[in-house]
């Protein structure tokens, strides 16, 4: 009998607000230890939360491109515990009231659909920063611990999936989903390594056919998405071994420990089971009405999947459609731009998610900072398909265009990439590539059709490069018919 | 007499007309401080330098035709629970013993604002929790009627100063009755406002949905024009009442002729002292013969309140008191763990009332006990807002005793927190509902110690309780000051 993993994955995301959550400091990674920092984000006696109007809006648009409902009226709770870099020691978070509940994000995987339920998005606030010193910075054995309050505050959006994800991969996939819509909304840095985005997975297993949840594991510290997709292999396996050796597993959080690939038990911290959680007395309700989530959702862009499915529709395939939907928008923006000037779809796409994208990348230029218009991208294509310049001079078009000398058929000129397309002056190249190697024709004669491809590079080599290889082709046909 | 027994008003008056300035009022009230101090303990801190200076701005001001209003140069009293930029601000815990704030509350930046001359920082039960100040981290406070006696409490310093003379207003915090009962007890005006019409920010947090500021004065105008200085929405504190306030001058001229007044019949009867009974009803019967029409009201469930208030503030007071851990401000114990050092922090920065209050609310919000204990004393809280609400169909303010007490001995209840708490049992279901009520001094027992008289009012509705508190005043003829002996020193 196999095992069936029984996965939900919890997101956190800080928002690149202007302000914190509460107060009006500023959100921002890199600053110094401890600047961005007032009384009501150090928990100084007699200081009050003020809500971040712009949070809400943006939890309300994840929420929404999470085809989740949003709540009429959502409260805010106290979550009590203590740790040194909580001010208050309480986080302002939400209970059984959140912003956001009851989505779903699809994703595909191995070609297929799928479609992962998520339980709820819900607003807090970010804890300060512990940095333990001595012995490695592990914490049972560090001499001191430095407190960097600059994070406390700051926006947080957790997104709770159902358990209903099945493998590592559907998770890898799931978080990837998610990342790319929170970046598409344009409301976190969501940058992994930053910590602006971090992912925990809920885990167990149970045998395949039976309803009953096995017992959860929760696992931490998941810093890239293979990491995560490891993280889950390591702890399916896990699971299933202990199993099967008969022995128990015990509910509790588990810290992924990259460099040897394993997952070992966390120090539990005391008293966490209950975190004696009620209203926050110094906040009044929210109340989100339709008006406002309508205005929140008429402000939404356009998601990945919707932009997929677009992309595919007008003629491309599905692995293109994702790269340049994972594109930068300047990219897509041009994309969608030389559409409307006639290039081909799949041609603007090979064109961006190839050369441009390469070019990019080789020259470190920012994709904000390129010139290339839609205009002048399906003018590159329209020389290309009327044979004004070859697919490899192309190239070296792109490049000049790029490096800004001009418009494509300009740089085509300056450049000296025009291809020779008229007959009456290839005559003379092609009649004495043919007088210049009587034995090509002989052969060709005798049937072996291969040599024509000697003949036209002889073309080509005479016109130094310049003349339509097509053309040539033809041309050269032509006359070897004739000749026999 | 002396300046120290002039009412806002009345000094207000004098300084306008140039016969007396701020720094001479205000030499008054150091004067009558250095006097009675030793004896009534009523402040923590005094701030002689910053008072000073304040007083000659408020001097130079006027003289420049800078008139900032009613509380322009007159000395004022601040709870030492809330946030002084620079000043020591202890809310007499030993937790914050030496904290100086490093921003104002929006009601000091306020009375700052109005040109005020904060005298110093008043003494209080650690916390606010305490109906004596006996629970005071630095010492008891004492009553200027009778020095063996409590001023009450949790405001208790503020109500001595006050009527001591040495401020002619204070500001005090009410989460249970801390400005009205100790107001009752020292013979002057004590009001809690609407909740949410005064800025709690920089105001250290006892119990969030019940704290509330507000004014000890000698006089109902007095409290009147003090309270027009300090409300008003503040974008600082998210439960700031933000639409339209009552108008407090217009009526309190014109008496209880065709007001409906409503006495409410739980808050008599067993353990209420007879004197305070009767002159409870001698007052409704002036007031009756001045043109209210007088209801008795029934409050069934004021009875419970007293228990669900014991609930809902310590639960807040729980979390709110969190964050004195010795991490980042204050009392810091040596530990040999982060987890070790809050811990003895805590156990040594906080007193017995405190860690009683904080130990009660972390249990009635443990899991498996919330719904029993906080969920149900919330829901209390909801049948007495519908109660509260009929009753003012019926009637425009109710009126009680504000304790049922006079003042009581010091030590007498500091070993029965139950009797304690009942002292509070005619003020805090008020906080519970968040209505505005105020307590007005209206006579003096056989052993000299005051009465005072509650007026309440739906939430907003100062208009008509002060239009019934002046009345009141008027018809009480309260002018009986306490009678300090010198010190010798």
């Amino acid at each position: 009998m196999t095992w069936e993993p029984v996965i939900g994955i919890e997101v956190h995301v800080e928002l690149a607000t202007k302000s914190k959550m509460f107060c009006g400091c500023a959100v921002g990674f890199g600053a110094d230890p401890n600047t961005n920092v007032c009384p009501v984000c150090l928990g100084l006696p007699g200081a009050l939360p003020v809500p971040n109007r712009q949070a809400i809006e943006w939890i309300m648009a994840i929420g929404l491109a999470l085809n989740c409902e949003v709540a009429d009226r959502s409260v805010f709770h106290r979550k009590n515990y203590f740790y040194a870099d909580l001010p208050k020691n309480y986080q302002i978070s939400q209970f059984d009231i959140p912003v956001c509940h009851d989505g779903h994000l699809d994703i595909t995987i191995d070609g297929e659909a799928r479609r992962i339920g998520i339980e709820r998005a819900h607003m807090e606030e970010d804890t300060g920063k512990s940095t333990h010193v001595g012995d490695g910075g592990r914490i049972h054995a560090a001499t001191a611990t430095l407190l960097d309050f600059n994070r406390s505050g700051v926006p947080l959006v957790e997104v709770v999936s159902k358990p209903d994800i099945r493998s590592a991969a559907e998770a890898r996939e799931y978080a990837i989903e998610l990342r790319s819509l929170v970046s598409e909304l344009g409301v976190s840095d969501a940058r992994l390594e930053e910590g602006s985005i971090r992912f925990d997975a809920n885990i167990s297993v149970r045998r395949e056919g039976t309803e009953q949840l096995g017992t959860k594991v929760e696992i931490k510290n998941m810093n890239s998405f293979r990491s995560l997709e490891r993280a889950i292999d390591f702890e399916i396996t896990r699971q299933i071994e202990v199993l099967e050796a008969g022995g128990q597993l015990v509910q509790e959080t588990r810290h992924w420990d990259e460099e040897a690939g394993i997952t070992h038990p966390m120090r539990t911290k005391e008293g966490s089971s209950d975190y004696r959680y009620f209203t926050e007395p110094d906040l009044v309700p929210m109340v989100m009405g339709d008006a406002w989530v309508e205005e929140v959702r008429s402000g939404l862009p356009e998601l990945p999947a919707a932009r997929r499915a677009r992309y595919i529709a007008s003629g491309l395939d599905v692995d293109l459609a994702g790269v340049l939907s994972d594109s930068p928008k300047v990219l897509r923006d041009t994309y969608e731009d030389a559409v409307t000037d006639g290039a081909s779809s799949r041609a603007a796409a090979n064109w961006l998610t190839g050369e441009v994208t390469a070019w990019l990348r080789r020259t470190e230029t920012d994709a904000g900072d390129f010139q290339l218009t839609g205009a002048q991208l399906a003018e590159l294509i329209a020389i290309v398909d009327d044979g004004t310049v070859s697919s490899s001079a192309a190239k070296e078009v792109l490049e000049g265009v790029l490096d800004g000398e001009g418009e494509p058929r300009a740089v085509a000129e300056a450049r000296d990439l025009v291809q020779i397309s008229d007959t009456s002056t290839l005559e003379e190249a092609v009649d004495g590539a043919l007088a210049a190697n009587p034995d090509a024709v002989e052969n060709y004669k005798a049937g072996e059709t291969k040599v024509i491809g000697f003949l036209v590079g002889q073309v080509m080599r005479a016109t130094q490069g310049k003349a339509d290889p097509q053309l040539v082709n033809e041309m050269l046909r032509e006359k070897l018919a004739s000749l026999s | 007499m002396s300046l120290t027994d002039l009412t806002i008003v009345e000094a207000g008056e004098r300084l306008r007309s140039g016969e007396v300035s701020s720094v001479e009022l205000l030499e008054a009230a150091l004067d009558v401080a250095s006097r009675t101090e030793a004896q009534l303990h009523a402040y923590l801190t005094i701030d002689r330098e910053g008072a000073r200076a304040a007083a000659e701005a408020a001097d130079a001001g006027l003289a420049a035709g800078d008139d900032r209003g009613p509380l322009l140069g007159i000395p004022i009293a601040l709870k030492d629970n809330m946030c002084t930029r620079g000043l020591e601000t202890t809310a007499a815990s030993q937790i914050l013993a030496g904290y100086e704030p490093p921003y104002d509350a929006t009601v000091v930046s306020k009375l700052r604002e109005a040109g005020a001359v904060i005298v110093g920082k008043t003494n209080l039960d650690e916390f606010a929790m305490g109906s004596s100040t006996e629970n005071s981290a630095y010492g008891p406070s004492f009553n200027p009627w009778d020095i063996g006696r409590v001023p009450g409490g949790s405001s208790g310093g503020s109500a001595a100063a006050v009527a001591a003379g040495s401020a002619y207003g204070a500001l005090g915090s009410d989460t249970g009755g801390s400005i009205r009962q100790p107001a009752s007890l020292t013979g002057i005006v004590g009001l809690k406002p609407t909740y949410g019409t005064v800025s709690r920010y920089g105001l250290i947090a006892f119990a969030s949905s019940l704290d509330q500021i507000g004014p000890l004065s000698k006089s109902v105008t007095d409290a009147a024009l003090t309270l027009e200085a300090i409300w008003g929405h503040d974008p600082l504190d998210a439960t700031s009442y933000a639409g339209e306030y009552p108008d407090l001058m217009s009526d309190l001229d014109r008496g209880v002729d065709g007001m409906r007044i409503g006495v409410v019949a739980e808050m008599a009867g067993e353990g209420y002292e007879p004197a305070v009974e009767q002159a409870v009803a001698g007052i409704v019967e002036k007031l009756s013969d001045a043109g209210a029409e007088i209801v008795e009201v029934s409050l069934p469930t004021v009875d419970i309140a007293l228990s669900a208030y014991y609930l809902v503030a310590p639960a807040e007071a729980s979390a709110n008191l969190a964050r004195f851990d010795g991490i980042r401000y204050g009392l810091r114990a040596d530990g040999v763990t982060t987890e070790d050092l809050m811990a003895k922090t805590r156990a040594e920065g906080f007193g017995p009332e405190v860690t009683r209050r904080i130990l009660l609310g972390t249990y009635a919000l443990s899991a498996g006990y919330y719904d029993a204990f906080y969920g149900q004393a919330q829901r209390v809280r909801v049948a007495l807002r519908e109660e509260y609400a009929t009753a003012y169909g019926k009637v425009d303010v109710l009126v009680s005793p504000t304790s049922p007490t006079v003042a009581f001995p010091v030590g007498a209840k500091v070993d029965d927190p139950l009797s304690m708490y009942l002292t509070d049992i005619c003020t805090n279901p008020l906080n519970l509902v968040g209505h505005p009520g105020i307590s007005v001094p209206v006579a003096l027992d056989h052993q000299n110690l005051p009465i005072g008289f509650q007026v309440m009012a739906p939430a907003l509705g100062e208009a008509a309780m002060f239009r019934a508190a002046a009345e009141v005043e008027r018809l009480a003829r309260f002018t009986a000051r306490p009678e300090l002996a010198e010190v010798v020193t």
